[in-house]
Formats: structure tokens, sequence, C-alpha cells
């Protein structure tokens, strides 16, 4: 049978790691963390939400925000921002064909200033709150 | 020799498909694609594969070895399992399977048909190619305007659009194979312009290099797609 456009059998290729090499790794990173700023973006929506319904609940909310769990959450959010931003740079440049042959280490160092950048806020948000 | 075993995926018709296992003597330094051959010579004539050339020129005997993209008959079992292990075999993604290991390669076909993907071509048109190859001094030229030919690179063997994650979830794109022959042509044709830049072209690629890691014959699709990308960017600014 041809394959259909658009097939959500075949969505799992996007995500599926076996035998993927480093650029397919970027891409599958790139997906996630996409999907989770997505996430993230109507959570906010709801949560802005909140504002609606007066400021007592709103700052309910934040008294809860203040949890390690959502600490967690944010820690989150601002690890695949970094992430998916610098992937960003090695993409944009890739694609008119600067550094191509050194994608690799391009990807490595997105994901490694990417870990710093999230250690360096998670010491912050886990020590300041 | 080796004891291994083959799990092959089977397939035919309109069945679902499954996997059968084959235990194989093998000899280490053999390819993938010979251990297929013995199954379907001494264990089971139904199997159906595709194969011709046995040295990486034909492009028919790519499939999925152990979940990933190969050229079998290039493939050494003893780079893919160990004796004693199980090696598992499946036909490339992203077309459709016509039987067991066989897929229908022809929507690649009719892509590089549309972009006219060149036979033979000079090699001043391939500058990445042509730089480490000398030319053969001992075959004298007719004339000083002749230049020297040769086929290309790619043997449309359709392993870079099996790896492909977007062709996994877009069919229409036109996908690494022949956007290389665009970009080994050139973009002086209107019409490969307008191909190249279309929705199904160029700016579908979504840069996970997956055709480079696995083009057995070092096409380097991912780069061809990137420069390709450069050059319609330059095409559409007017700076070429």
């Amino acid at each position: 049978m041809e394959p259909q456009k658009n097939d959500p059998k075949n969505l799992w290729d996007w995500f599926n790691p076996k035998g993927r090499n480093v650029g397919g790794w970027a891409f599958i990173l790139n997906r996630i963390a996409a999907l989770g700023l997505v996430f993230y973006l109507y959570l906010h929506l709801f949560v802005l939400g909140k504002l609606a319904q007066g400021p007592q609940v709103f700052d309910q909310f934040i008294a809860t925000a203040k949890s390690p769990l959502y600490i967690l959450g944010e820690l989150l959010v601002i690890a695949a921002a970094l992430y998916h931003g610098l992937n960003g740079v090695r993409v944009l440049l890739t694609s008119f064909n600067i550094g191509v042959p050194q994608q690799k280490q391009m990807f490595y160092t997105a994901l490694l200033l990417s870990v710093l950048g999230t250690l360096v806020f998670a010491v912050r948000m886990f020590t300041v709150h | 020799m080796w004891k291994i075993t083959y799990r092959v995926h089977r397939q035919k018709g309109n069945e679902p498909p499954h996997y059968e296992t084959f235990q194989v003597e093998v000899d280490p330094e053999e390819y993938v694609l010979d251990g297929v051959e013995k199954i379907w010579a001494s264990e089971d004539r139904s199997l159906t594969f595709r194969h011709a050339c046995h040295h990486s020129t034909c492009g028919a005997c790519g499939m999925r070895v152990n979940g990933v993209e190969k050229l079998t008959c290039i493939t050494k079992i003893k780079d893919v399992v160990q004796d004693g292990g199980t090696l598992t075999v499946e036909p490339l993604r992203n077309f459709p399977v016509v039987s067991d290991l066989v897929v229908d390669l022809g929507p690649l076909y009719r892509k590089m048909a549309a972009v006219q993907a060149p036979a033979v071509h000079a090699l001043s048109m391939t500058p990445w190619e042509g730089q480490n190859i000398a030319p053969p001094a001992d075959i004298p030229m007719r004339s000083a305007d002749e230049e020297y030919i040769r086929l290309p690179d790619c043997i449309e063997c359709g392993i870079c659009i099996s790896a492909c994650p977007v062709a996994a979830t877009d069919p229409e794109y036109f996908g690494p194979a022949p956007l290389a022959a665009i970009q080994i042509q050139g973009l002086d044709k209107p019409e490969l312009l307008a191909l190249a830049d279309s929705q199904e072209g160029v700016w579908r690629c979504h840069s996970a290099f997956e055709c480079s890691a696995v083009c057995p014959s070092n096409v380097d699709p991912g780069r061809r797609i990137m420069d390709l990308r450069r050059q319609v960017s330059a095409k559409r600014l007017k700076l070429a």
C-alpha cells in the first residue's frame, strides 16, 4: 500500500531513536522540545486565565507554583527553550550551507550549552526560592 | 563458521506482516545478502528479495539491518551481529512493500525522472566530487573543449528516503536523492528551481542528516540539500 501523507502510524518515526545517528538525535530532541514548549504555551495561557478569576485565586496559584514540582517543570521549560533555540542556530547555519560537515560538533555544542545553562538556572531557582 | 539467527520480515499480498526466524551457518566475512540468499536457496524458496550486482553498483539490495538502512551486499555479517546472535532484516521504510523484503521504488524513480537526474555528468558540474578525481591522463580527449564525464555517485537505492524522518509522514516530499540530483545540475533550468523551491522541495527538509549518514555512495545528500537552499535563496534574492 502506498504510504499516506500525515499517516499517524508513521509519526513514531519522528521519535524512534533506534538506528538513528547524531543528526537524527538532534531532530528528535528538537521535536520533543518543540512539543514541550507548545504544551507550556497553552499551560501558560491557562494560568494567565486565572487572573480573570480575581487576585485571590491568582495569589493562591502563585503560592502553589513555588513548590519544587512546579520549579522542576519550569526548569524543563528553560531546558527545552535553550536547546530549541541553540539547535535552531545550528539549523539556521547549516540551512545556508555553513558548517554542514561540522553539524555533529554543533549539535554537541548546543547540547552542552543547554545543559550548562539549565544547571545555572537550576542552582538559582532551587536556592533563591 | 558462525551460527546466527536471521529474523526476516515476511509479508505477502495484503496479509499483515510477521517475522520468521532461520538458523544460518555463515562465514563472518560474508555479507548480509549472502545469508539471505542461503535462506532462499536452502530454507524457503518463497522468500522474495532484490539483488543484482553484489558490489554496490545497482542499488537493488537496500534493506534495514537491525533497524538501520544498509546496502546488504557490502554489509559484512561480522559488523552487524556476533556469533550466536540475531540479525533482523526488514524492507526499506517509506515505500510500499511488494513482498517480504521487496519494496516498490517507483515513487523514487518517478521523482528522479521529474528532476531530470542525469545518467552521466561532466566532472566540472560537481566540484565536490571532481576535487579529488584526477582525469585519466592516459585517455586522450578528442578536442580541447571536450570534458571528462562520469556516472553520478547516486545509485538510486532509496536508502536515504527510508532513513528520512520527514519522508515517513510526507510521501510527496521529493526527498534526499532527487534533491541531490537537482543540486548536481544547478538551478539554471527554471523548472528545477521551481521544484527545489516548492512546498515539497528543499524547505521540507528538517536537517536530520540521516540521509548522509546512511548513504552507501557518499553522495552526502544532506549537504547537497543545504547547498541547494543557499542556491535557491540566492536566486530568489537575485544574488546569483
